[in-house]
């Protein structure tokens, strides 16, 4: 391996390091909130790339129908509970929030060709179709059962996951898409060639990084979402719903989750079930930082990308199994640096 | 300490006549709670009344804390409890009894430990600001006059804060929500006796804001100094009722709580 090679695979690396650096900034934040394992995460990531996608080749992307689905599940959960302590007044609001904003997005992509907008609005149009796909998942699966063990929220989690692949091939199907690159711009510096594209992914993802740290230190949602974390009783006693905090912190997660895919469809073909595995590598660096550090979980993130880079040139057919035993050392080094704590019931 | 207890007696009727006329913020009937296997609260009635400090006190064990979750809707209880007027439902949760006013400083103060003192103080803002009120640094320059301490440390780590400093920012963040009831869990618990003092006075000087004010206080002595009236808690019933002048010359509350065993009592004068 030359200097060329090397610095070509460390972009690469630090490409795919910079989305799995997203992926296990959002699993830190779900868990740190809701004490879910957000298994579904990767299926987020694929619905952004396939939302993108069929956007960009004029197609009616699959997840209108699935928000619509989704959202009337909710609206019938929630009107049935209204129904049941008797306030009536909330169902106006209920059907607006959970049918009428689908519609309306319907609407929109009917009346407009979605393929004949610039990039920037369909990566919007896409973010919007997946993102309240997330606090819905939330309200059907987590809320009812907020404060059960992390065991049967990591059940439930799992069980989540394998739904939304299923409803992923139902109304994607089993082909895979790729997105044209968003730039062909390159740099040459001495003699390695910098992809646009790399720098594209490495500036979106610090961008968003960056606003993720202003809301959480600078607003008092991300405030009250850090407080929660912290202490769920005395946020509570602040008027910090439980459930409020769990929506937002699923709504953050699966912003993060859709936008990631955004950034990796025109690198690699996502397919309705891609996304698990590139979850599970945002997951080796949420691990890293114990479900707990977002530096930590963010540099580790980094490390699995420049790992899956170099393991895939030297010993390609291992890539995976590289990664992944990257896992067995850290537990080993976590379990034997941090203080054992048991879970409180 | 003679002084004292004379100017209660001569202020008593007085203020016995003013608890009658004021509204009732709290007025709760028949409450029970069953909880785990050894707390339980039976048949508890009381009341408390707009600038009105109400104490409760009795030994540990005797259900203090449970009765404030229970009113906070921390836990589930049974019988009828009227919140300014209102009789409350069988669903009470505590995000909603916030909106409507109701703090609970716990008696493990429950503090964002690894947040600041004054993003602390903002989160107790967070139901107001929720519902659309933007005086959120008004009302945390007012807590900074009640409690300059605080001011002094606004940048500081909660959880790097003093016993005493805790306490403070507890109750400063409670006062954050401008609370029509704020209850108070133990606050001189595990203080030293010149910070409960300290704290005494100011819950004292919050009376004068017209807020209600229920204290749980195993320190007899110094919680019935400040309260209008009181309350006995003995496993799980009220043994005892009265306003806290009557209570205090009590033989039955001398002896059990104020003689020389009391726990902290001379130490909060």
């Amino acid at each position: 391996m030359d200097l060329q090679i090397a610095l070509l695979l460390g972009q690469d690396g630090i490409t795919n390091g910079a989305i799995y650096a997203l992926l296990a900034l959002a699993l830190v934040l779900v868990f740190a909130v809701t004490r879910v394992i957000f298994i579904p995460q990767g299926e987020f990531v694929a619905y952004g790339a396939l939302t993108l996608a069929s956007l960009q080749a004029g197609k009616l992307p699959g997840t209108l129908w699935l928000l619509l689905g989704l959202g009337a599940a909710v609206a019938l959960v929630e009107i049935a509970l209204a129904l049941r302590t008797r306030q009536m007044r909330r169902i106006p609001s209920i059907l607006l929030l959970n049918c009428g904003i689908p519609l309306l997005l319907g609407g929109i992509l009917f009346a407009i060709p979605p393929a004949t907008l610039p990039l920037a609005v369909q990566v919007v149009l896409a973010l919007m179709l997946v993102v309240p796909l997330g606090p819905m998942v939330y309200r059907l699966a987590f809320q009812p059962i907020a404060e059960a063990s992390v065991l049967v929220l990591l059940i439930v989690s799992i069980a989540v996951h394998v739904t939304l692949i299923g409803l992923g091939l139902l109304f994607f199907g089993a082909e895979g898409s790729r997105t044209p690159a968003f730039t062909d711009m390159s740099f040459e510096i001495g003699d390695a060639l910098l992809q646009g594209q790399t720098v594209l992914v490495v500036v979106a993802s610090a961008v968003l990084i960056v606003a993720l740290y202003f809301f959480f230190e600078r607003t008092i949602y991300g405030k009250a979402l850090r407080a929660t974390a912290m202490n769920r009783t005395g946020a509570r006693l602040m008027g910090i719903s439980a459930t409020m905090a769990g929506k937002l912190s699923f709504t953050l997660a699966t912003l993060i989750g859709a936008f990631s895919g955004v950034l990796i469809s025109p690198i690699t073909t996502i397919y309705y079930d891609s996304g698990f595995l590139i979850g599970l590598k945002g997951f080796v660096g949420a691990i890293v930082g114990g479900l707990a550090s977002y530096p930590v979980a963010a540099a580790g993130a980094v490390l699995v990308g420049l790992l899956e880079a170099y393991s895939s040139f030297w010993a390609s057919a291992y890539k995976e199994v590289i990664v992944f035993t990257m896992i067995i050392p850290v537990l080993l080094w976590r379990s034997l640096t941090t203080r054992h704590v048991e879970e409180e019931e | 300490m003679t002084a004292m207890n004379a100017m209660n007696a001569s202020n008593e009727s007085s203020a016995e006549r003013e608890r009658g006329t004021r509204p009732v913020v709290l007025d709760v009937r028949d409450l029970s709670v069953s909880y785990g296997k050894v707390e339980a609260l039976h048949h508890i009635d009381l009341k408390i009344r707009r600038g009105e400090i109400v104490t409760v006190i009795g030994p540990n064990g005797a259900g203090k804390t449970t009765l404030l979750a229970a009113l906070m809707g921390l836990l589930p209880a049974q019988g009828e409890i009227v919140y300014l007027g209102e009789r409350q439902g069988a669903e009470r949760q505590v995000e909603q009894l916030v909106r409507q006013g109701m703090t609970l400083v716990p008696e493990k103060r429950e503090l964002f430990g690894e947040m600041s003192v004054e993003d602390n103080l903002l989160l107790g803002a967070f139901d107001r600001y929720r519902g659309g009120h933007r005086d959120e640094l008004e009302t945390m320059d007012q807590v900074f006059e009640i409690f300059p301490r605080l001011a002094e440390r606004r940048e500081q780590l909660a959880g790097t804060l003093s016993g005493g400093e805790r306490q403070m920012l507890a109750m400063g963040r409670a006062l954050m929500a401008k609370p029509k009831l704020l209850m108070l869990d133990e606050p001189s618990l595990g203080l030293a006796p010149l910070i409960i003092k300290e704290i005494f006075r100011i819950v004292a000087e919050l009376k004068k804001t017209g807020v209600a004010i229920l204290l749980v206080e195993q320190n007899a002595r110094a919680a019935l100094q400040v309260a209008d009236y009181g309350y006995v808690l003995e496993t799980g019933e009220v043994s005892l009722e009265g306003p806290s002048a009557e209570l205090a010359s009590d033989p039955r509350v001398i002896e059990s709580y104020l003689g020389l065993g009391g726990k902290g009592g001379a130490a909060a004068r």
